[in-house]
């Protein structure tokens, strides 16, 4: 931190030690809300209610859409260079010597002159910044993949004197959770990482100000004073003071760009504004997994259609607004790991922002800005970031529906969850965390968790715990399968042993993570803008469930031998006669599916988690279902050593060979209610064969998306694309700059995958001829 | 339920699944109680209104030279399949079928061939109150009485050529059965969806065309005239089961070729596409 910001941070420390008035003082009504509708969100932090007395539902088309404006385009330009340096190049700059706070950077601009939004990660845009509290050998390993040297200084201090979360991590993991995730039956763990997924309420920083922010968390802080001293309530008193430390960072971060965001904004540039300062504060000083932004379009529509009412904004000035700050949202950049690339392929960082959805009363809540936020697809061009999440219900107004489509079909880059079966469990003020994680925001948060490998924990069972790439001894020594035959119920009795091993194992490492993340890297700022009060999940997750599923079903309804090697370890398997597979809308192997599900999570909530969180399931792999197949040997299905594994809950490639709608009816009996961390579907539809015209694609598409949501289905990736047109971009990287491919849970430039995945995305079935 | 696997996707190459089935030009299907099946395909949009599940049905009578199902042509490639097992399998689509505004079309191979199971299919499928469509070339249209006709809401008919010696060459069979059944449907008001499949250098003379244009017109049952441009993607089936192929060296028809075809119809006064 630099001199000036230490001094500077002081004195809005001392401002708002100061005491400003509580936020129920009337005197302190201010005048940025003058026009809005008055209710409990003045007396307390509760942007629900603002958003629920002030929407306007909006149930037109999307004629009244515009073009990017001058400035718009000319920041766009100014960042082209850089786009294509970066396919060429990779990371292009990172500051290694300054480890990122809000305050540690001097302000950054695009265009100074142009940018309508402001700020940026450090003093310059694609700079990427250190942040070695997750753990150092991250940051160093990242700055040496990208040809830069570790600071000697930073190395010195963070390995003499300052811990991180990393190796708080290891001093309390046991020699079986390290075997665990040596061998990849637990992988992806962010015990050297963030772990993200968890949403600031960013809009609270527009709508209330960090003073009126303040002065709730002091309220909150003395709620806590009264309490005795146990564990819990020292922790919570000191995460609050670190919280209230983060918002008068924030205040000086947006200072130092010359705004005062300790009052309300005060109109819609300074909602957008305010709101973006709020999430460039997370993501200056966390570097997690999932960095969503929530869901900000329908709440900022409010300031825009007051300015627009009171002759203050016209569309064009409101769509600048919208696109200058998606601008902003897809140049974020962190420093990441080869390894980290291989597992989450393409820099994602999921920007996530939700449009759409219904609220508890029935009414849309979708507004002009949520049309507006997609057309930034339009203007912008395609791409994966931010995450664009449409919140799918049947009583979505349709014209809305059918510009979700044509945005889907026009730039693949929306991925849809069903508000329906949400709704019941998370509200209508939920945002998505990454691809699939609802969550109430503001007052709620999760623990993440990465995922366990299914498919080999069956083969742990089938080999008495034994891994069988490496042959070690891996999980408890057990009976192997002794028979010529598998036996059904002998392998499920195997089976049901070791994934109680593998959960209690799963949820021990995740307790030693979590409680170390909260003690060394504490997201401060995002937790900031949370009451103080809030639910806790606890975010399990299993890949390789359709491998699993299809080899049970191989198991029981075709004959199964297996393949021993000289040492006894069973390496592969001779299948005679054929079996049922999963995503064919057969319930005698889609059963056996979303039983896999239920059984694990019932073992998951067997044991206790930290902090008393509540046990969530996600069935998710985003792009790391190659990894997983990498590194598992041949398993009863049929599949052969390293293949991928399917991504997410997604049918084997080319074994859904019904077509897609048999694939999205096995996928949708997988049950929400024990895998509420959501349930990944990824379907590629192929364009050219169709000869319907262009509405009658589009009114079609919208009656398999309802009826998709109606059966239960939870989530759906759209991509569409046809296979020349990946061939070719796989050749000619440079010719598709834009060409974005939905994989699993998110959207990804398809030309920033490996040559590995991007073969695997177009080896995908290509459901054609819709 | 029985564990005989159903077939594959219908781009498999599937024959002899069913060695002891009888022969498809004896056949007469008495009961329907089984069927011989060679894939089902769902969420088709492309074989009637509508998402649609399509049931490809084993044996045809018919040799067309651009056939890409030859692996359809006898009973004995299809799979054995009880029909309370397909009338089970369709069941569990109704409900998104209906929500979708569609329904199921069974197509094949010929339908005709197997008339008393598909019959039955479609008799089912009404029951559960699904939109039908029968996918035929109408040479056995004979076979299909008017009690069949009725379970049937559309019938996508297959006229491949107008001139017979064209049509004796590209199917290997009379071109007059299915003009009969065409004009049958016609007099029955029955919804149709007439289908041409343009070959270049078989089928694409324009005196040809223009003869099943001028047949169609006048009948006001026709909804649509669909022209399927020839493709190559069935030839490695061909290859496959030691066929003759012909039209190794075919192209596509260039998209002039198909402007050129669709409006000889539309100038006829037939709505095409």
């Amino acid at each position: 931190m630099s001199e000036e910001a230490v001094a500077s941070w002081s004195s809005a420390k001392a401002a708002s030690d100061a005491g400003t008035a509580p936020v129920t003082e009337a005197s302190d009504r201010a005048d940025e809300w003058s026009g809005f509708a008055p209710g409990r969100w003045q007396q307390t932090i509760d942007v629900r209610d603002f958003i629920q007395r002030n929407v306007t539902s909006y149930d037109g088309d999307e004629g009244f859409l515009v073009a990017p404006s001058e400035r718009t385009k000319a920041v766009w330009a100014k960042l082209q260079p850089y786009f294509q340096e970066e396919i060429r190049k990779g990371v292009l700059d990172v500051d290694a010597k300054t480890p990122s706070s809000m305050t540690s950077h001097e302000p950054g601009y695009i265009d100074r002159d142009n940018e309508v939004i402001v700020g940026l990660q450090t003093d310059a845009p694609f700079r990427r910044a250190i942040m070695p509290y997750g753990g150092l050998r991250m940051v160093e390993a990242g700055l040496m993949a990208a040809g830069f040297e570790p600071d000697p200084i930073v190395h010195d201090i963070f390995t003499k004197y300052r811990k991180t979360h990393n190796d708080g991590v290891f001093d309390a993991y046991t020699p079986e959770i390290m075997a665990c995730r040596r061998s990849h039956i637990i992988t992806g763990l962010p015990d050297s990482y963030g772990r993200g997924r968890i949403i600031g309420d960013y809009r609270r920083v527009a709508l209330y100000g960090t003073d009126k922010l303040l002065a709730a968390k002091r309220a909150e802080r003395a709620l806590l004073d009264a309490k005795w001293p146990t564990d819990d309530v020292i922790r919570e008193r000191e995460e609050l003071a670190e919280q209230m430390r983060a918002l008068a960072d924030l205040a000086v971060m947006a200072g130092n760009y010359g705004f005062d965001i300790t009052r309300p904004a005060n109109n819609a540039r300074e909602a957008v504004q305010w709101t973006y300062f709020g999430y460039l504060g997370a993501i200056k000083e966390a570097n997690g997994a999932a960095m969503s932004i929530g869901r900000i379009s329908s709440f900022l529509d409010i300031y825009i259609e007051r300015d627009m009412k009171n002759g203050m904004l016209d569309e064009g000035g409101a769509q600048e607004l919208i696109d200058q700050l998606v601008q902003k949202l897809r140049i974020v950049r962190f420093l990441r790991t080869p390894d980290y690339d291989a597992l989450f392929s393409g820099d994602p960082y999921w920007a996530t922002e939700c449009v759409g959805g219904m609220d508890l009363n029935g009414r849309p809540l979708v507004t002009r800005t949520s049309f507006r936020m997609l057309h930034t697809l339009t203007n912008l061009g395609p791409a994966p970031e931010p995450n664009m999440t449409v919140l799918w219900s049947k009583q979505l107004p349709d014209p809305f529906k059918r510009y979700c489509i044509k945005v889907s079909a026009e730039t693949s880059s929306l991925q849809y969850e069903n508000d329906d079966l949400m709704r019941p469990y998370w509200g209508d003020d939920y945002g998505i965390a990454c691809c699939v994680s609802a969550m109430r925001i503001g007052n709620q948060m999760q623990f993440f968790g990465a995922r366990v490998n299914l498919a080999k924990c069956l083969l742990y069972a089938i080999n008495g715990g034994r891994d069988e790439v490496s042959g070690q001894q891996i999980g408890p020594a057990a009976s192997p399968v002794l028979s010529d035959v598998l036996e059904y119920a002998d392998v499920m009795a195997k089976f049901d042993t070791m994934m109680e091993w593998l959960a209690r194992t799963y949820v021990h490492a995740m307790n030693c993570i979590h409680y170390m993340h909260d003690k060394y890297y504490y997201e401060r700022l995002e937790m900031a803008l949370h009451d103080q009060q809030i639910l806790r999940t606890m975010a399990f997750g299993i890949a390789g469930l359709s491998v699993v599923a299809d080899s049970l079903s191989a198991i029981k309804h075709a004959e199964v031998r297996p393949v021993r090697r000289d040492d006894g370890l069973i390496v592969d398997f001779e299948i005679t006669g054929d079996f049922p597979k999963y995503g064919n809308n057969d319930d005698r192997v889609d059963s056996i599916a979303a039983d896999l599900v239920s059984t694990f999570m019932r073992k998951i909530r067997k044991h206790p988690t930290y902090r008393n969180a509540v046990h969530t399931q996600s069935v998710l792999t985003i792009t790391s279902n190659v990894v997983y197949g990498k590194h598992t040997g041949n398993t009863p299905d049929g599949r052969r050593a390293g293949e991928p594994f399917a991504p997410g809950a997604n049918p084997m490639h080319g074994r859904d060979s019904h077509g897609w709608l048999a694939s999205c009816l096995s996928v949708a009996k997988l049950p929400y209610a024990d895998a509420q961390d959501g349930i990944s579907y990824t379907v590629s539809v192929t364009p050219s064969l169709n000869r319907l015209d262009q509405g009658e694609k589009v009114k079609q598409a919208v009656k398999v998306l309802d009826t998709y949501c109606g059966q239960g289905g939870f989530h759906m990736n759209l991509n569409v694309l046809n296979r020349d047109t990946l061939l070719d971009a796989m050749e000619h990287p440079d010719k598709y700059p834009q060409l974005t491919i939905r994989v699993s849970g998110y959207a990804v430039n398809f030309v920033r995958l490996t040559r590995e995945q991007q073969m695997d995305v177009i080896s995908r079935t290509f459901h054609g001829d819709s | 339920m029985a564990d005989e696997p159903w077939a594959k996707s219908r781009y498999d190459l599937r024959v002899a699944q069913s060695p002891d089935a009888p022969e498809t030009a004896e056949f007469n299907d008495p009961r329907g109680d089984i069927g011989w099946i060679h894939s089902y395909e769902t969420g088709s949009t492309l074989d009637g209104p509508g998402i649609r599940v399509v049931v490809f049905m084993s044996g045809c009578l018919l040799r067309c030279l651009y056939c890409h199902n030859p692996d359809t042509w006898h009973l004995k490639d299809g799979t054995r399949i009880p029909f309370e097992r397909a009338r089970t399998a369709l069941e569990a689509y109704a409900a998104p079928l209906r929500a979708m505004d569609g329904g199921l079309t069974i197509s094949g191979g010929e339908p005709l061939v197997q008339v008393h199971f598909t019959k039955r299919l479609f008799a089912a499928a009404k029951e559960m109150g699904l939109h039908t469509a029968l996918d035929t070339s109408g040479f056995l249209g004979a076979r299909a009485d008017d009690e069949y006709l009725r379970q049937v809401d559309l019938v996508l008919l297959d006229i491949k050529s107008w001139d017979p010696a064209t049509y004796r060459r590209a199917v290997g069979q009379e071109v007059a059965p299915s003009l009969q059944f065409a004009e049958r449907l016609a007099a029955l008001d029955k919804p149709v969806w007439v289908r041409f499949v343009l070959v270049p250098g078989l089928t694409d003379d324009p005196s040809n065309v223009e003869g099943i244009a001028r047949f169609v017109a006048p009948m006001k049952n026709v909804e649509w005239v669909e022209v399927l441009p020839f493709h190559q993607m069935g030839t490695f089936k061909w290859k496959a089961m030691g066929l003759d192929y012909q039209l190794s060296d075919t192209p596509s028809p260039s998209s002039d070729m198909v402007a050129r075809v669709i409006g000889q119809f539309r100038e006829a006064g037939c709505r095409a596409r």
